[in-house]
């Protein structure tokens, strides 16, 4: 009998001591919600992929502070008045411990004033100056649109124009009537007029525009040397072939076109997007070779196999990944979650990733801008393949990254 | 600026664009407007209309217009299914107000869902030669890509009107949603006549789906931008009458192209609606209702 009890002794310290153990296992919770339907679920989906190709290869290396990352996150079906609740429910029901964004400006914005409540460090992504209104000294902005993000963002294609001989003396600006677009014509508006350049056509356009030709005519009317676009990935698609259709001849066309970055329009456009310089933050040059990001596209690309998203990933996934690099590598540095440290240490800190050295601002904006500008080129008829490689979109802005040399007029 | 080249190019641009307003209304026209059936998820078919389009073309390189004439009869026979379920459970009962236009809502958001579940998120787009082609007449240039949804939506509405107005099944859908009883009397099932109605309106969808991704690429959630559109051109149109649908479509696009040129895109929505709502104050029952 007293074996027997002894034995059971014995029985309820192991018991315990696993369940002390498993406490010290329990997992970091990080909170986010993403656009997984609607309009940005092409993105809100190829972002969850990379995400979760970080939160493997973490917990492959031990995690966070010897604890294994989990995700919560629901999806906010691209509806900004979706995101509100959902992080209330993360903060207050799911408790998660550290909380990063959504996909895109219209996402991020509503998140702002319950993660400043709980005065949360709030890593995110792809919001064009969101912080603008919100000067909140714990956000951190990934896409690298730099310090101040609606005039940065431009200022390349614009340092483009100028040093062009002639220079180009008048420009159209159209956008999407939506956040993104209107800060990015803002701040090209800005610049043209920072450049005494004269806008000979400023104008917007409403979501569901089917047809874009009328736009690209009156646009033509106008004889602008540049056509400078706000757009959405329909919208980019519309008025490309509108701009062919028309037989735009403005020396420069591109600007801040969404979806121009993606696989599956690209192979379809193909030969239209000769010639045309758009923004985009990371295409497979060798001066852009970063340590990494070669390999985290290689999974990548594996994971996005039949999922119906972008199948090269170059444009969004390596930023989803960095991001969640920059949270862990600080977590990792202060060994705690406390929200203030944590904040202290992003902003002195240069920070590795697969998108290169990651140094934020004041304002949490990448300190410097690295909008680069690309420019189509040589790109043949549906062939996806021709974009995994070099030599179709050649970095031509900033300097420091630059690839090529521009075609001047765009469709010479 | 107002210039004729411009005048002229925007009048062609707008005939072109209602042309394919037309395609994706005319089954609208037919189940909202003559059925009296609030399809809500009509645009939502459009897009699954779309996604087979791009299926069979990037498996087959089937040119996308014809993919949708093919698959017609298949949409026909899903339709004459659909309005079987609703019939069954609403309009038999009487239900059919509210709570057949929540089964409408549902199916949409189930149509939106199953494509994402099967199909992913990305944009969806086909290849057919004529994309990105331009036929010059003098100043007026013609974009093949527009050009041939309106072909294909003048040819489709004629058929349709013929058929509706020369056809004893054609006259019997014209009848039921005027006097179901009379109907009756004459030996003619009017659920029969319904069914075979909804089937004709979601086999457009196939075809109004392959003109769309001929226009722009195509997600799952785009039909909904076309929700608004398509019942107000029904509407505008004069509940019930094809000819009157196809015009007010004519109507809605051209005064979309011309306000887009000479007044600025983002005015567009609100002169044509703005337009709507005035032509409803001076005939209520729309341009071509009775």
């Amino acid at each position: 009998m007293k074996l027997m009890m002894a034995i059971a002794r014995v029985l309820a310290i192991l018991a315990l001591m696993a369940s002390g153990s498993a406490l010290a296992q329990k997992p970091i919770k990080i909170g986010f919600s993403m656009a997984l339907t609607g309009g940005l679920a092409g993105a809100g989906k190829a972002a969850l992929i990379a995400m979760e190709i970080w939160r493997d290869d973490t917990n492959k290396a031990g995690g966070l502070l010897g604890r294994p990352v989990e995700f919560v996150y629901y999806d906010d079906a691209t509806q900004p008045a979706k995101v509100p609740p959902i992080y209330t429910k993360l903060l207050e029901v799911d408790k998660v411990d550290l909380v990063v964004s959504s996909y895109g400006t219209n996402e991020i914005a509503p998140a702002m004033p319950i993660v400043m409540r709980k005065k949360l460090v709030f890593p995110s992504l792809f919001g064009l100056a969101v912080n603008d209104e919100f000067k909140y000294d714990r956000y951190f902005q990934i896409m690298p649109s730099g310090p101040e993000p609606k005039t940065d963002w431009s200022k390349g294609f614009f340092e483009l124009a100028m040093a062009q001989n002639p220079k180009p003396t008048t420009i159209a600006i159209v956008s999407a009537d939506a956040e993104f677009a209107l800060n990015a014509a803002g701040g090209a508006r800005k610049n043209a007029q920072r450049l005494g350049m004269k806008i000979v056509y400023d104008k917007t356009y409403p979501p569901a525009t089917t047809d874009f030709t009328p736009i690209v005519r009156a646009i033509e009317a106008t004889n602008p040397d540049i056509v400078y676009v706000g757009s959405y990935p329909p919208d980019s698609v519309g008025m490309v072939k509108a701009a062919n259709e028309v037989g735009l001849k403005a020396k420069m066309f591109g600007g801040s076109m969404v979806g121009l970055q993606f696989a599956a329009i690209q192979k379809n456009l193909g030969p239209m997007l000769n010639g045309i310089i758009n923004y985009d933050f990371w295409v497979p040059e060798p001066t852009l070779d970063f340590p990494g990001v070669k390999e985290f596209l290689a999974k990548y690309q594996a994971a996005a196999k039949g999922k119906g998203v972008d199948p090269l990933g170059h444009y969004l996934p390596p930023y989803a990944y960095a991001y969640l690099q920059v949270l862990g590598q600080a977590v990792q540095a202060v060994k705690s979650l406390d929200q203030a440290k944590l904040a202290a240490y992003i902003h002195k800190t240069t920070f590795d990733t697969v998108v290169g050295k990651v140094k934020f601002g004041r304002n949490g904006e990448w300190a410097k801008s690295r909008v680069l500008f690309v420019q189509f080129r040589d790109v043949q008829p549906d062939n996806l393949e021709q974009f995994a490689g070099p030599g179709k979109r050649l970095v031509l802005h900033p300097k420091e990254w630059k690839s090529g040399e521009i075609v001047y007029p765009y469709k010479k | 600026v107002l210039s004729l080249d411009l005048f002229a190019n925007a009048i062609v641009a707008g005939v072109l664009l209602g042309g394919f307003y037309a395609a994706v209304a005319i089954g609208l026209a037919i189940t909202f407007g003559q059925l009296d059936i609030v399809n809500i998820a009509h645009p939502a078919f459009v897009i699954v209309g779309s996604y087979v389009a791009y299926i069979v073309n990037t498996h087959f390189g089937l040119d996308p217009v014809l993919i949708g004439v093919l698959v017609a009869p298949v949409f026909f026979l899903v339709g004459i299914a659909i309005y079987r379920i609703y019939y069954a459970a609403f309009e038999r009962t009487g239900q059919e107000s509210l709570s057949g236009l929540a089964f409408f809502f549902g199916l949409m958001f189930i149509i939106e869902v199953v494509l994402i579940l099967v199909y992913g998120v990305d944009y969806r787009l086909v290849n057919a030669g004529y994309i990105g082609e331009t036929i010059e007449l003098g100043v007026v240039g013609i974009p093949f890509r527009m050009l041939v949804p309106f072909v294909v939506a003048i040819t489709g509405t004629t058929a349709v009107y013929v058929y509706l107005s020369r056809t004893f099944t054609g006259r019997a859908i014209l009848a039921v949603a005027q006097d179901r009883l009379a109907l009756q009397l004459m030996g003619a099932n009017p659920v029969r006549i319904k069914q075979f109605a909804f089937g004709l309106a979601i086999a457009t969808t196939a075809i109004a789906g392959s003109l769309l991704i001929i226009i722009g690429p195509v997600e799952p959630s785009v039909g909904r931008l076309y929700i608004g559109r398509v019942f107000a051109i029904v509407v505008l149109g004069g509940m019930g009458s094809i000819s009157g649908m196809f015009i007010a479509a004519l109507i809605l696009g051209i005064v979309e192209t011309l306000v887009a040129t000479f007044m600025g895109p983002s005015w567009a929505p609100a002169v044509a609606f703005g337009l709507l709502l005035l032509t409803l104050a001076l005939r209520p029952s729309g341009l071509f209702g009775r």
